[in-house]
């Protein structure tokens, strides 16, 4: 198979599409936890149970009645590979949890896969829309509209005093998870961010690496979400979210308009550097390539370097992760083998740019 | 110090294994730890639910997790519906079904509390279809209290209009019901 070929399946169709500030905010995504109310929650579910929370799932939502949803698939966790499983995380499509987890696992995608449903997780439902941009609004309305169609069928558990009722204390009352994957490389280098985290913090919400909880950071990307889910209404969760995530796009800007005037030099340099380093490495560990990819990245939504698409972060940034590189390669490798595979994999990617050479 | 394994790189991390009372350490660098325990992305072993499950137990009243089976203090609360004790509630800080929240209801308030900045009632959306039957309870209990207030202050016609329109919004649901 071709690199063109294999991108363009590996990476999701609704990632190609624009979406408000997306030269800082690389997505918004919404997840609604949500259980039925005569089954015990997954974790406490004996087999028996979960396979007929499966079957009864699988009855009532493989056939949408809704508008402008399309076709939804149904793919049962335990048809796959460890592999194929790795690889639905590494899209976010799925949480580690539900690759690891129970038999009775599924996860229900739409064509462009930005909806995707998780069938006995840590609840028995996880509704989740991912958005390109900051459109969080856009992403609560589509995942509210699952949520009613979803509710037309089962029956929820639900509590007048305390809401939708989840396993975990955490997610009890809305179920809601909002979050905003950014890109804040001014932030980091000007040593902002650090002084801006605890801040995020008291206000309620959580700043965590790329793949959530207890993840490290890369290739200077951050997840914004909220933490709280009850005694707030889901707008307002959502706006406070929101004003939170314009304030941190307003200080990036700036950040990286001063770093522009006072380091211009040394901006251009440390972009073509970091450039020269992906188009020729021959072995490159992750850590290393994602801060590189971000160095890149940057240096395009600024203007220094011409010729690549700015979509190339995004993109590689999924396609260097373990699974897919083994994907692409049709079979398991060690981490050696992955350092070369990722190099080689960024080299033929970049070849496909028309970069203009020395920038000048 | 470089890492033991490759002796390459940079060791950043140390790993103690502690085996029958001999205590062993490795120093490692991140590569070489990935390889030797090769994880899923995001999945660090110490996850919500272990910063959760001490939250949860910060309850004073109760002995620590440890003395509850030498004490059994009293009957310990449990869910009549999946049998979850209230101890392996804490302890694994999940729910085990959603009639827990009924079992557990005296010692939610403080827990929910804690987690969620102070609040501990659902002020988000209601479902449609459970949603339509709440209104109807809570528009049921407005009226018999109005009604009430008439009978009290002897307004017998007033009070008598109001009865018909209970009686009639339960009609109402009764219909809906047999339609179900």
């Amino acid at each position: 198979m071709s690199l063109e070929q294999f991108i363009s399946e590996a990476i999701s169709p609704w990632m190609n599409q624009p979406g408000p500030n997306d030269e800082i905010v690389l997505s918004s995504r919404v997840r609604l936890a949500r259980n039925l109310s005569n089954y015990s929650f997954p974790f406490k579910a004996s087999n028996e149970d979960a396979k007929s929370v499966y079957s009864y799932l699988h009855e009532n939502l493989s056939e949408t009645t809704l508008d402008g949803i399309g076709n939804l698939s149904w793919f049962a966790v335990k048809n796959m590979s460890d592999i194929e499983r790795q690889v639905l995380v590494e899209k976010h499509l799925t949480s580690p949890q539900l690759a690891e987890g129970s038999e009775e696992a599924a996860v229900v995608l739409s064509d462009d896969e930005s909806i995707s449903i998780m069938v006995n997780e840590e609840d028995h439902l996880r509704i989740q829309c991912l958005y390109p941009g900051l459109q969080l609004s856009e992403a609560f309305e589509a995942a509210n509209a699952l949520d009613d169609w979803v509710e037309a069928n089962v029956d929820y558990a639900y509590d007048e005093k305390r809401g939708y009722l989840t396993s975990c204390p955490t997610n009890v009352g809305t179920g809601l998870r909002a979050s905003v994957m950014m890109h804040l490389p001014g932030l980091v280098t000007t040593k902002q961010l650090s002084r801006i985290i605890p801040a995020v913090n008291q206000i309620g919400l959580v700043v965590r690496g790329i793949y959530g909880e207890g993840s490290e950071t890369k290739g200077n990307l951050f997840q914004i979400s909220n933490q709280m889910t009850l005694g707030k209404t889901e707008a307002d969760i959502i706006d406070d979210l929101r004003s939170v995530v314009l304030q941190l796009i307003e200080r990036e800007r700036i950040a990286r308009e001063k770093l522009l005037e006072s380091k211009r030099l040394q901006m251009i340099d440390q972009v073509y550097r970091s450039f020269g380093i992906l188009a020729n490495s021959r072995i490159i560990e992750s850590v290393e390539a994602a801060s590189h990819l971000s160095n890149v990245r940057l240096g395009i939504d600024l203007d220094l370097i011409e010729g690549i698409d700015a979509k190339i972060l995004n993109e590689l940034m999924i396609l260097i992760q373990p699974a897919f590189l083994q994907q692409y390669a049709k079979k398991a490798l060690t981490t050696e083998q992955r350092d070369e595979r990722r190099a080689s994999l960024i080299r033929e990617r970049l070849r496909l740019e028309n970069i203009l050479d020395g920038g000048e | 110090m470089l890492c033991q394994h490759c002796n390459e790189r940079k060791a950043t991390l140390r790993f103690t294994k502690i085996v029958n009372g001999k205590k062993t350490e490795k120093h490692l660098c991140e590569h070489c730890a990935k390889e030797q325990g090769e994880a899923l992305p995001g999945n660090n072993n110490y996850s919500i639910h272990d910063l959760l499950s001490g939250m949860l137990n910060l309850d004073s009243s109760n002995p620590p997790l440890g003395q509850i089976h030498f004490k059994k203090p009293k009957a310990e609360l449990s869910c009549p519906k999946c049998k979850l004790s209230y101890s392996a509630f804490v302890q694994n800080s999940r729910f085990g079904c959603s009639h827990c929240y009924q079992a557990f209801e005296e010692k939610l308030d403080p827990i929910l509390k804690r987690v969620h900045g102070g609040n501990h009632v659902h002020r988000g959306k209601i479902p449609k279809r459970i949603g339509g039957k709440l209104e109807h309870k809570r528009k049921v209990t407005k009226l018999k209290e109005k009604m009430q207030f008439y009978i009290q202050n002897e307004e017998f016609e007033e009070a008598a209009i109001i009865r018909d329109e209970i009686r009639a919004l339960q009609r109402e649901q009764n219909d809906e019901g047999g339609n179900e």
